[in-house]
């Protein structure tokens, strides 16, 4: 543990820990704060996209001529006037970023790959034209079969997507024949055989879930200005405006540095806009014309072109000891990429099995592309669906063995420095406290009336670090402004207040933070991977310090004596001179500070590592109708290791917010498709994600295990309140009508067939 | 194409303006006022998010047309505070961090406006139920339930 946490520990906070003021609350519930569509700029022009009508199909031909006679239409773009790029090159990175997928996302080049993928863009004088104009543009097809299941995909004579495309394993091309399935990746540890030989019981089952959209309330929308000189003003609502930045040039061949980006306030996002759609064709559209240009999707347009996450088909085995002792645990699971590679396989991977102390494991993740749209990442990607299925059978075993659900669990848990299968070693975590106080907490005392059953899972996510950015200034009043590179998707600006003001030992209200655009601060990396409490909140404490340790200089040079006898305490420098102690306050420095020294800020720029792993546990009770199949929440409780809160009704609301999407994951929400392989419910009213009267309250309760690795003990808590959750409830349903459930969503007519299958 | 010349009340004031026949009034608040405090979510009357009060009712704006406004009287989100002092629905959403994003939130405060109006003492069923017109994708609701209980609390003892 470091010094500064060491010193934290125990004490008590001003700010940290406590209720303070949204800073941007006042202007969310008067109707001013300003999203991605709010934006309008004078002489703009109105963009739409045209979309295909098939979900696998060669482009043969694209007539824009009727389109751009149309009057009132400015320009036309096609995938012929986005720039091509290379494929990516192997070794492949965990994550891959490939511009030639990329770029054929934005606009399709040769092939529509999926129902929906945008073809065409048109920017006209408003709206309605634009739309008009969709329909005069003429495109010919020669329409292909299409594919949707993952392990059908990966079939040999499955319809192909991508003719250069080939399997990797391991790291190593295995075939000369294209295939959908791009890679297969694998960990494993100890000897497999030799576990499953300990065992006195195996089990073994299948699962797969359903691909599910963001569901974020705002849609895209993105606002750009291409000027004479090259360079591109834009406004867009996105998770990470330096990466759009970065996406956008190397998509049209720019120069970053001819690229500005604001990011808006943020409608919700959950890893949907970490990606570019419309934001390239923007800014073509807007050089093409010489006039602004806006691009807002339509809910139908994310249902077909953005998101979602990845389906699953996954297997499970696991071998224990009479005592619950697991000796070993396989998992395999099938991710679809959806049209272009880059499923979340890497954290599949590590999500199966790491909170439990397993000397043989192996896991192995595919990622196949099919015909529906790429994917996005999503809360915590890639793990839920490999929770799911490991604490599936951990429930069956802890019933085959008669031993209750949480014990087992604490007897396997992994302890502090357990490597896991994917290499990372556990620092201190509260993977304990999690699991022994939801044992201690009422719900799991409490009695069940009928049809109703109780589950429980366990889920782990390793958070994410990385590049941050921030400066800080001290204004002449007093006030200290704080800036960062991430937009403040979950209040992130208040948190960031916060530890400023716990540092500088001053009011909350006399920070002012704010998200500065990619042309007044360093890179910042998204706004995602719960890194941002986390890692820009580092850069803030640093950014900060500095601005102390010249206060302090301050100080020193007024009273005339060494800046080492000079201390900083709650708002205040302090020294002891002639045997009287002197204060000036923040206030009275600043005051000074221009005449004497000139303006005093500081800044940190950090490539933040150490975040660690986060445990979290949830309980649920649901009740099914027997007659109908449906199913209703009843009770939820949610334990998390935050390490430590900073804003305790964030994080609380990040846990009640997460917890309620793995409700809608694991009971509603899904996508239909018809013979052909076309979307049939892109609606909110089709595609029924959890409402008001769906839910129960959810209660929380937050575990603090201070992650030593920052300033003030902090984890990052948005993803894995979402990781056990369609576990927690699919084995809550399980136990309410004592069926196995595998498949998600346990949609009502679901369970009412496996009901009546009984019969 | 001719355009209709619509007078209507808007957050108290007489406000003139001209619209298409095919403008909802969600397009003439954001595009035609510049009133963008409501919010598009979906435009097919599923999310809530564009939800004003229109003649004492709560409603979807983009499944009302611009034309058919003559003689109405509009609340928006920019009408709700007085300018000074938040609406308590307002402030419990502040006091009970009943937002994340916040892009919902004009939608849910005129939603839960309307319903508190029609039922000054609901309990957390009816307002789970009055609210569930209202899509959300951060709180997962327990807060704006909390903050909408409390709102209401509030008012019935300031008799407001």
């Amino acid at each position: 543990m470091n010094e500064d946490s060491k010193k934290r520990l125990g004490t008590n906070y001003q700010w940290i820990g406590k209720s303070t003021p949204r800073y941007d609350g006042m202007d969310k519930v008067t109707g001013r704060a300003r999203y991605g569509d709010d934006m309008v700029l004078p002489n703009m022009l109105h963009a739409k996209i045209l979309r295909s009508p098939h979900a696998h199909a060669k482009i043969l031909k694209i007539d824009t001529s009727k389109a751009m006679a149309l009057k009132g239409v400015k320009a036309v773009v096609t995938g012929a006037d986005i720039p091509d790029h290379p494929p990516a090159k192997p070794p492949y990175p965990p994550i891959v970023v490939d511009y030639h997928d990329i770029s054929r996302n934005v606009l399709a080049k040769e092939k529509v790959l999926y129902h929906g993928h945008a073809v065409a863009a048109v920017a006209a004088t408003s709206e309605a034209i634009a739309k008009e104009a969709l329909k005069l543009i003429e495109v010919d097809y020669d329409v292909l079969k299409p594919v949707l299941d993952p392990i059908e995909a990966a079939q040999p004579d499955a319809p192909l997507l991508h003719d250069d495309q080939f399997t990797y394993i391991g790291g190593e091309e295995v075939s000369k024949k294209p295939s959908n399935l791009f890679r297969s990746v694998v960990k494993e540890k100890g000897d497999l055989e030799k576990g499953f030989a300990e065992a006195d019981v195996i089990l073994e089952r299948e699962f797969s879930s359903q691909p599910v959209h963001q569901g974020y309330i705002e849609p895209q929308a993105t606002i750009v200005m291409a000027n004479e000189d090259d360079g591109v003003e834009m406004w867009t609502t996105t998770q990470g405006h330096f990466v759009i930045r970065n996406y956008c040039a190397k998509l049209l061949n720019m120069d970053i540095s001819k690229i500005k980006v604001t990011a808006s306030e943020i409608g919700g996002g959950f890893g949907g806009k970490n990606n570019v759609y419309g934001e390239p064709v923007a800014i073509r559209l807007s050089q093409m014309t010489g006039r602004p240009v806006r691009i807002t999707l339509t809910r139908k347009e994310l249902f077909l072109g953005t998101g979602p996450t990845v389906g699953s088909r996954s297997r499970v085995k696991i071998g224990a000891k009479k005592d619950g002792t697991i000796t070993a645990a396989e998992g395999e699971i099938w991710y679809q990429a959806g049209a272009f590679k880059g499923s979340p396989v890497g954290r599949a991977l590590n999500t199966f099995f790491s909170p439990y102390n397993i000397e043989h494991v192996k896991t192995v993740a595919h990622d196949v592309c099919v015909n529906r749209p790429k994917v996005a990442a999503y809360r915590a990607p890639g793990a839920p669906m490999a929770c799911f299925a490991a604490e599936g059978v951990i429930n069956d075993l802890a019933k085959e063995l008669g031993m209750d659900p949480i014990d087992l669990r604490l007897k396997n848990a992994a302890p502090e420095g357990y490597e896991t299968v994917a290499g990372p070693k556990h620092g201190p975590n509260g993977l304990i406290e999690v699991l022994e106080q939801v044992k201690n907490s009422d719900h799991y005392k409490s009695k069940l009336k009928e049809n109703q059953g109780r589950g429980f899972a366990l889920g782990y996510w390793l958070h994410g670090g990385g590049l941050s950015s921030v400066a800080a200034h001290l204004l002449a009043d007093g006030t200290v402004s704080v800036a960062t590179g991430n937009p403040d998707i979950g209040g992130s600006r208040s948190s960031m207040r916060v530890m400023a003001a716990e540092e500088l030992g001053i009011d909350v209200e006399q920070i002012i933070p704010s998200v500065g655009d990619t042309a007044t601060l360093g890179y910042s990396h998204l706004t995602a991977g719960s890194r941002t409490t986390f890692a820009t909140g580092w850069a803030v404490v640093n950014a900060v310090r500095e601005i102390i340790e010249k206060m302090r200089g301050l100080a020193a040079k007024i009273w005339e004596i060494d800046v080492d006898d000079v201390t900083w305490e709650a708002g205040h420098a302090v020294a002891t001179k002639s045997g009287k102690v002197e204060r000036l306050s923040i206030k009275q420095l600043a005051a000074k500070a221009m005449p004497m020294v000139g303006p005093i800020a500081g800044h940190s720029e950090i490539n933040a590592g150490g975040a660690g792993p986060a445990f979290c546990a949830e309980l649920v009770d649901v009740e099914v109708d027997p007659e109908t199949g449906f199913t209703s929440p009843k009770r939820f409780t949610v334990a998390l290791d935050a390490g430590r809160a900073i804003s305790p009704d964030y994080v609380e609301g990040q846990m009640q917010g997460g917890a309620v999407q793995g409700i809608g994951w694991a009971l509603n929400e899904e996508y239909f498709y018809d013979d052909e392989a076309k979307l049939q419910n892109p609606s909110f009213l089709d595609y029924r994600m959890p409402v008001a009267s769906d839910v129960p309250m959810i209660d929380t309760i937050i575990v603090e295990v201070p992650n030593p690795n920052h300033p003030y003990g902090v984890r990052g808590v948005g993803e894995p309140p979402l990781v056990p959750a369609p576990a927690a409830v699919a084995n809550a349903v399980e136990n309410a009508i004592g069926l196995s459930m595998s498949d998600l969503p346990l949609s009502p007519p679901k369970i009412l067939k496996a009901i009546e299958a009984t019969k | 194409m001719a355009r209709h010349h619509i007078t209507a009340t808007i957050n108290g004031d007489e406000t003139e303006f001209s619209c298409h026949t095919h403008q909802t009034l969600l397009d003439v608040l954001r595009t035609e006022l510049n009133l963008t405090g409501t919010k598009n979510g979906c435009d097919t009357g599923d999310c809530g998010a564009c939800t004003v009060i229109v003649n004492g009712c709560a409603v979807n704006a983009c499944l009302v047309l611009g034309a058919e406004l003559e003689g109405a009287t509009v609340e928006t989100i920019e009408g709700m505070s007085d300018g000074k002092k938040l609406h308590p629905l307002q402030q419990k959403f502040l006091d009970h961090a009943a937002l994340q994003c916040g892009v919902c939130t004009p939608g849910f405060l005129n939603m839960a406006k309307a319903l508190l109006e029609k039922n000054p003492d609901p309990t957390e069923t009816e307002v789970r139920y009055g609210l569930a017109g209202n899509l959300c994708r951060c709180t997962g609701y327990d807060k704006i339930v909390r903050a909408v209980l409390d709102a209401a609390k509030e008012m019935r003892a300031n008799g407001s």
